[in-house]
């Protein structure tokens, strides 16, 4: 469980004058969820470009182990596949007919999709095509999950839930997962690590552990006083006393 | 979502308007406004119907044409669609081939009939010639912009799931085209239809064109408007035959967004 899945030492990255990132070490270990926390605008989506090999750094150093699979911000799923083809890509390298097919109506079972095989993304909500995403990225034998806000266009509420659907697919399917957000509250319910970056030329500002096992609630202690650190070392918040002494009651 | 308007209303409000039309028409031949020999009366249109049936005449027309629209169209996809495809992808092709593709698209494939009869003389390859000018740019230039505007993620999730080189094309580049592509095919189909009428009033010694010049010298304006019943009628099968192609399962999602 402690091998470096991806290990990034000192990468740098500018598009012509403009400095995004600033050597940014990290490691990510095998198994490991981490995700990346930071203002708008300040590089998390070339940061997470860079871990998947899509995207090379100016300068540093990027090693990477295992086949990477990214769920991204706007709809990747091919409109004119059903939602079982959709998944079946995940399942490209299985030639055997029958083995796939079996595998795919086991992933649309997992996400709870049965009787919604041959609809077309078009056809189903925001939370449901969310859930069709994740079930094609966790098809097959990919290794790392990069996810690239992946619930921002959806209504709080489908957020909420979608955060307990991926904790639950991940027991399943265990991956190496990054997880780019700027919802905190996302990041410190689902991460065992919180990385924390600053305004562009993001560096990184703090990072945080959170040791409680996954899958937890959003109002698990550890989670409302990772939510509370985040937002006050932010600048959001200042009373660092009182929460750290409620959550400590509980 | 709006409520589907009833079966009956769909077809009972239109055949109204089109009783109000020949009602309209009637009225104005019955009023003497123009010589009966430059207005034929519905019922002569009628008439007309039947001597047009049993001659086999405008049938044979209707088949020639169709025959030549269909031949022009086909090399203008066959063509049209690949070029599109290329320039799509290629920004110095489009730099290079856009500003003249453009050019030939404004410029009517009329004005090509003199020349297409001194290259081609008068037979099929003339009208074809010119239906394949006035299908080929439009259908370049729609599919070249449908491919500049697929968005970029799927190339993304393609190479993510390890497709590689021929299969983003069939794969992805295609299929995420569809819909614009048959959008466009409907609408160089209509083109093309309009073109087959005029070239072959020039160019032809037979096809629907032809016919209504002919029987223009024949001063048989029933038969006149029989001929352009007929084409407006057969235009619009082809638009609905092609219509047909967006109930496609894998393409009708470009239409319900």
């Amino acid at each position: 469980m402690s091998g470096k899945t991806i290990q990034l030492e000192k990468v740098c990255r500018s598009f012509g004058t403009v400095e995004v990132l600033r050597e940014i070490s990290l490691d990510i270990h095998r198994g490991e969820f981490v995700a990346v926390v930071g203002p708008s605008g300040c590089g998390k989506t070339t940061l997470l470009n860079l871990l998947s090999g899509y995207d090379r750094p100016s300068s540093g150093v990027i090693s990477r182990e295992g086949h990477v699979r990214m769920v991204y911000q706007q709809d990747g799923l091919f409109p004119w596949l059903t939602v079982e083809e959709n998944i079946a890509l995940g399942l490209r390298q299985i030639g055997d007919e029958k083995e796939r097919e079996r595998q795919v109506a086991e992933m649309i079972n997992l996400i709870r999709l049965k009787g919604f095989e041959n609809h077309y993304p078009h056809q189903l909500s925001g939370g449901m095509r969310q859930r069709v995403e994740l079930a094609r990225a966790l098809a097959g034998d990919s290794d790392i999950l990069l996810l690239d806000e992946p619930f921002s266009a959806l209504d709080y509420l489908t957020r909420l839930r979608m955060r307990q659907e991926l904790a639950r697919l991940l027991r399943e399917r265990p991956r190496t997962v990054a997880l780019v957000t700027h919802d905190i509250e996302e990041a410190a319910q689902l991460a065992d690590r919180v990385i924390v970056l600053t305004e562009r030329p993001a560096q990184i500002r703090f990072e945080l552990s959170i040791v409680a096992p996954r899958p937890r609630d959003l109002t698990h202690p550890e989670v409302v006083g990772a939510t509370h650190r985040i937002l006050t070392e932010l600048g959001f918040e200042h009373d660092a006393e009182g929460i750290v002494a409620s959550a400590a009651q509980t | 979502m709006i409520d589907k308007p009833s079966a009956s209303r769909t077809i009972l409000l239109p055949l109204a308007v089109v009783a109000v039309l020949i009602l309209v028409w009637t009225g104005v031949w019955k009023a003497g406004i123009f010589h009966e020999s430059a207005f034929p009366s519905p019922l002569a249109v009628l008439r007309g119907f039947g001597e047009e049936i049993r001659s086999g005449r405008l049938f044979n027309d209707l088949i020639t044409s169709l025959f030549r629209v269909s031949c022009g169209f086909v090399i203008a996809v066959a063509t049209g669609v690949p070029m599109g495809l290329w320039m799509g992808q290629r920004m110095a092709a489009r730099l290079a081939f856009l500003p003249i593709i453009n050019f030939f698209r404004n410029l009517s494939p009329l004005a090509w009939i003199p020349f297409a009869i001194l290259w081609f003389g008068v037979g099929d390859a003339s009208p074809i010639f010119l239906i394949f000018l006035a299908a080929f740019f439009p259908i370049a230039l729609a599919t070249m912009a449908a491919v500049a505007n697929i968005p970029s993620v799927y190339f993304r999730v393609a190479r993510d799931y390890g497709l590689q080189g021929f299969e983003n094309l069939t794969q992805v580049a295609l299929p995420a085209i569809m819909p614009q592509v048959v959008t466009t095919l409907r609408v160089a189909a209509g083109l093309s239809w309009l073109v087959v009428v005029a070239a072959e009033m020039i160019a032809g010694r037979d096809g629907l064109g032809f016919a209504v010049m002919d029987t223009r010298n024949g001063l048989r304006t029933d038969l006149l408007v029989v001929e352009m019943i007929v084409i407006g009628l057969i235009g619009v099968v082809i638009d609905r035959l092609l219509a047909q192609l967006t109930k496609i399962p894998s393409v009708r999602w470009g239409y319900e967004r």
